[in-house]
């Protein structure tokens, strides 16, 4: 049995489009494996990028008939194979070529993030004690595998472009499971308020609609930061409470 | 010509994967300048695919546990080949590399009292692996990462190293090129730090991502460095098997250390049938024990599932070439049975094997809390490696360290589970100390320009060639060839017909060649990287052609007893002068007293 693949190719700043490949496609395939066999036999320049094919590494993410997904984790049988399958590149991302996008602006805005800074040791030993309940809550959002997908689907980032004001989900839950971690003492809730542009969120649940880790990104991470913002900053008795004290 | 873009640093880590990482972290504290190249984005590296945990004797589950232990652990895995100087440092250090994890923010499963939680895990002897469920790799990397972006490292991602460049004193730098544009670009270095990981892509059914290509091993055996071991390739003896397209990708030691079991076609727990003397004193008399076990009962032995992994992928090929095996030529691996035991169970695997529910749940449509997997053996590691000096971590070029799955000594004729990922922090934490270290003893370095202009050249030929032969093919033929003549059971004529074959291999590699423009191209990359898997393969072959004997991770049909005379020594790999390979023996290092007096007494 075969099936078309309906494939972006081009490079940043030149013509761009779709171009159909018909491959060969057996039980248990998914699309990775597709773009794979179309690479060894008809296109051997196509970008492509990936690492794992496991779901774990989070690099192989794509757009596939329209739905941000991981290449390496869409089975063709949960595709429609009579039609053409698109695959195209993240939209929310620069171009690079074919597939592939230029996402540093992830990795710079990472960095701009207050880094993790732990209480003084517990124990003599310097070493720690903390509940697995605790941990429970934080482990969730290190489950993450910076795919960007949730950055992909954002509609801040996506179609209002506000990259310069606001971090998306995906930095969102990395600010969560800082703030939230049981060892840290860092503050990081007034860079969110004016730098980091929580507000912007409007919890749509895109994000976790497309979580391949499914991470409850809106109702875990960005709710709780968004009420400690607000009891921070907007709760009126705190405010007349710090003017006193002030 | 392109002219070459060039950066300079005291030290040049090739690798960002948990060694390449600590080894940056560590360096950077000593005050010198560091990059890092990472051959794909950060935080991508195959680290991440690591499940189980890491081996540390911090006895936070059974205070039995101690360095003695662990250090007799990994040699008796190892079958004493070991260099046991790297294995006594990572059975001392683990520990404490691990609690620093938990200070750069790591966040392990906690035991009842809030410390680190440990499980067991096979040829160790008591529960000691630090662990994240069972994605404890993505912690690691993901730790190390988010705090190496804070140490002054400059990190260029997607770049490639195609040759090691040499000065009069040692190591100089290197040549890489950028995957987005394809363009040139030479670091000078004092020193460097190989960090490359494994192999696992010159064998078709791998548990390895994309970068296990052995560059590593490729960069510094072109070097003229030495690499050691090359005969013992680890197959892990529980990859999936089915559908087709994800053969190879691993399923967790994990499942077994939470009493997971291995039946064959007949319902047989076959472990039992065969069960190595030297292990006998410590693996259980029957089934009910070995669940007692695996539920932390200190009295208890472990069940035969939790032998070394060499052993129990030759039981698992031996069931299914018995006709013994699944319906898709695996064996069954049960942990649904488990419910039978306890209350909830089908909430604990989901809690404590969440990734592997989740990877057959949506790659196999298998729910591994009611029904058995299929599983078989899969390449998974590399215990062979660059020759280094155990306490430094420098090969036998200097300012040319390597740590890390590239690197060797170690593991000996096979890796235990866990003991990875805790060599990548131990060593990769020595390994940058030392390459600091050395590039602020060292002078300014040279770069030979002749050596550059070749190697640009070199590397831009499959260009220059045309889409005559392709790439993808030999690479595939090549993986064909390991799998089939040089895998988990080998014979002499076989490894010869490979041998013969491989350098078809290389003829046609010297062809191979593509179109089209040099921006990420994938073609293009896997004409370079062929370079390296045809080096490492035949290594590989020859020193497991001149291995006479059966060991660890290699097994030999034609020999399949151990020697005394092979247990004596090393297979040392050599580019001799003419260009060609060579393979000889050297002494396996002699142990001091004290130590085989610990392996001694722990082998009750």
């Amino acid at each position: 049995m075969s099936a078309t693949f309906r494939i972006w190719r081009g490079k940043a700043g030149e013509a761009a489009g779709f171009r159909d490949y018909r491959t060969d496609v057996s039980e248990g395939m998914v699309v990775l494996d597709a773009v794979h066999q179309i690479q060894a036999d008809q296109a051997p320049d196509l970008a492509c990028r990936w690492n794992c094919k496991a779901g774990k590494c989070g690099s192989c993410s794509a757009e596939i008939n329209g739905r941000p997904k991981l290449m390496c984790m869409t089975r063709l049988n949960t595709l429609d194979l009579t039609q053409p399958v698109t695959v195209e590149p993240m939209r929310a991302f620069p171009l690079i070529k074919d597939l592939v996008t230029d996402v540093s602006w992830n990795f710079a805005v990472k960095k701009g993030i207050q880094r993790f800074r732990p209480r003084t040791p517990d124990a003599a030993d310097g070493t720690w004690r903390m509940s697995q309940r605790d941990a429970d809550r934080v482990q969730e959002f290190r489950k993450c595998i910076e795919c960007f997908l949730c950055q992909d689907v954002c509609h801040v980032l996506r179609d209002h472009d506000k990259h310069e004001e606001f971090i998306g989900p995906r930095f969102l839950t990395y600010t969560a499971a800082l703030e939230m971690h049981p060892l840290d003492t860092a503050d990081r809730l007034p860079e969110l308020k004016d730098n980091h542009g929580i507000g912007y969120c409007n919890i749509t649940g895109c994000c976790t609609k497309v979580c391949p880790e499914h991470i409850q990104i809106t109702d875990n991470a960005i709710i709780p930061l968004k009420e400690r913002v607000v009891d921070r900053f907007y709760d009126p008795v705190t405010r007349v409470l710090r003017m006193f004290m002030s | 010509m392109p002219a070459a873009h060039t950066h300079s640093y005291d030290v040049l880590i090739v690798g960002a994967g948990g060694a390449g990482l600590r080894a940056a972290i560590e360096a950077a504290a000593s005050g010198v300048s560091v990059g890092l190249i990472c051959k794909s984005l950060l935080g991508k590296a195959h680290t991440v695919m690591a499940e189980g945990g890491m081996a540390a004797a911090m006895g936070h589950n059974d205070d039995r546990d101690n360095w003695k232990v662990h250090f007799a652990d990994t040699m008796r895995g190892g079958q004493y080949v070991n260099n046991w100087r790297m294995a006594e440092i990572h059975a001392k250090e683990a520990p404490d590399r691990v609690r620093e994890l938990e200070g750069y923010g790591a966040v392990f499963d906690r035991t009842a009292d809030g410390r680190i939680n440990q499980r067991n895990f096979g040829g160790h002897r008591y529960p000691r692996l630090a662990h994240v469920g069972d994605r404890t790799g993505l912690e690691l990397i993901r730790t190390l990462q988010d705090h190496t972006i804070h140490q002054g490292v400059t990190v260029h991602m997607e770049y490639t190293v195609v040759e090691l460049l040499l000065d009069e004193g040692g190591v100089s730098g290197v040549l890489a090129y950028d995957r987005e544009r394809g363009r040139f670009h030479t670091f000078l270095a004092k020193a460097v730090v190989l960090a490359t990981g494994g192999v696992g892509r010159a064998y078709k059914i791998t548990s390895n991502s994309w970068e296990g290509t052995g560059d590593g091993h490729g960069l510094a055996y072109r070097a003229g460095a030495e690499l050691i071991d090359m005969e013992f390739v680890q197959f892990h003896p529980t990859g999936m098997v089915w559908p087709p397209s994800v053969r190879g990708i691993l399923v967790t030691e994990g499942v077994r250390g939470e009493g997971g079991v291995l039946r064959n076609s007949e319902g047989r727990r076959f472990m039992f049938d065969d069960i190595p003397d030297n292990y006998k004193p410590q693996t259980a008399s029957g089934p009910e024990e070995g669940w007692r076990y695996t539920q932390g009962d200190k009295e208890a032995r472990r069940p035969p599932e939790l032998l070394t992994r060499d052993h129990v992928a030759r039981c698992i090929n031996r069931e299914v070439k018995a006709g013994r095996g699944s319906p898709h030529g695996g064996v069954f691996l049960d942990i649904a049975w488990i419910k039978e035991k306890l209350p909830g169970a089908e909430a604990h695997i989901k809690r404590k094997l969440p990734s592997m529910y989740h990877q057959f749940k949506e790659l196999a449509d298998l729910d591994i809390t009611t029904t058995p997997m299929e599983v078989g053996p899969t390449t998974h590691y590399i215990m062979g490696g660059i020759r280094v000096n155990a306490d430094s971590q420098e090969s036998t070029i200097p300012g040319l360290f390597a740590a890390g799955e590239c690197a060797a000594g170690i593991n000996g004729a096979n890796r235990l589970g866990g003991n990875s990922l805790s060599d990548l922090i131990v060593f990769g934490k020595r390994a940058g100390e030392h390459a600091a270290a050395c590039a602020r003893r060292r002078g300014a370095v040279r770069i030979d320009d002749g050596a550059v202009d070749r190697a640009m050249a070199d590397t831009l030929a499959p260009f220059e060639r045309g889409s005559a032969e392709n790439p993808y093919k030999v690479q595939q033929d090549l993986q064909d060839t390991m799998q089939a003549l040089v895998g988990i059971v080998r014979l002499e004529g076989e490894m010869r017909e490979a041998l013969g074959r491989l350098t078809g291999f290389r003829e046609r590699a010297a062809r191979a060649g593509v179109d089209g423009h040099r921006e990420y191209h994938s073609g293009w990359h896997t004409c370079l990287d062929l370079k390296n898997l045809l080096d490492v393969s035949e290594a590989i072959t020859q020193s497991a052609i001149e291995r006479r004997e059966s060991r660890g991770g290699h097994f030999r049909d034609d020999h399949p007893e151990k020697s005394a005379e092979f247990g004596a020594c090393n297979m040392v790999t050599r580019r001799a002068t003419d260009g060609s390979m060579q393979v000889s023996r050297v002494p396996v290092p002699a142990i001091p007293p004290e130590l085989a007096q610990v392996i001694e007494e722990q082998k009750s």
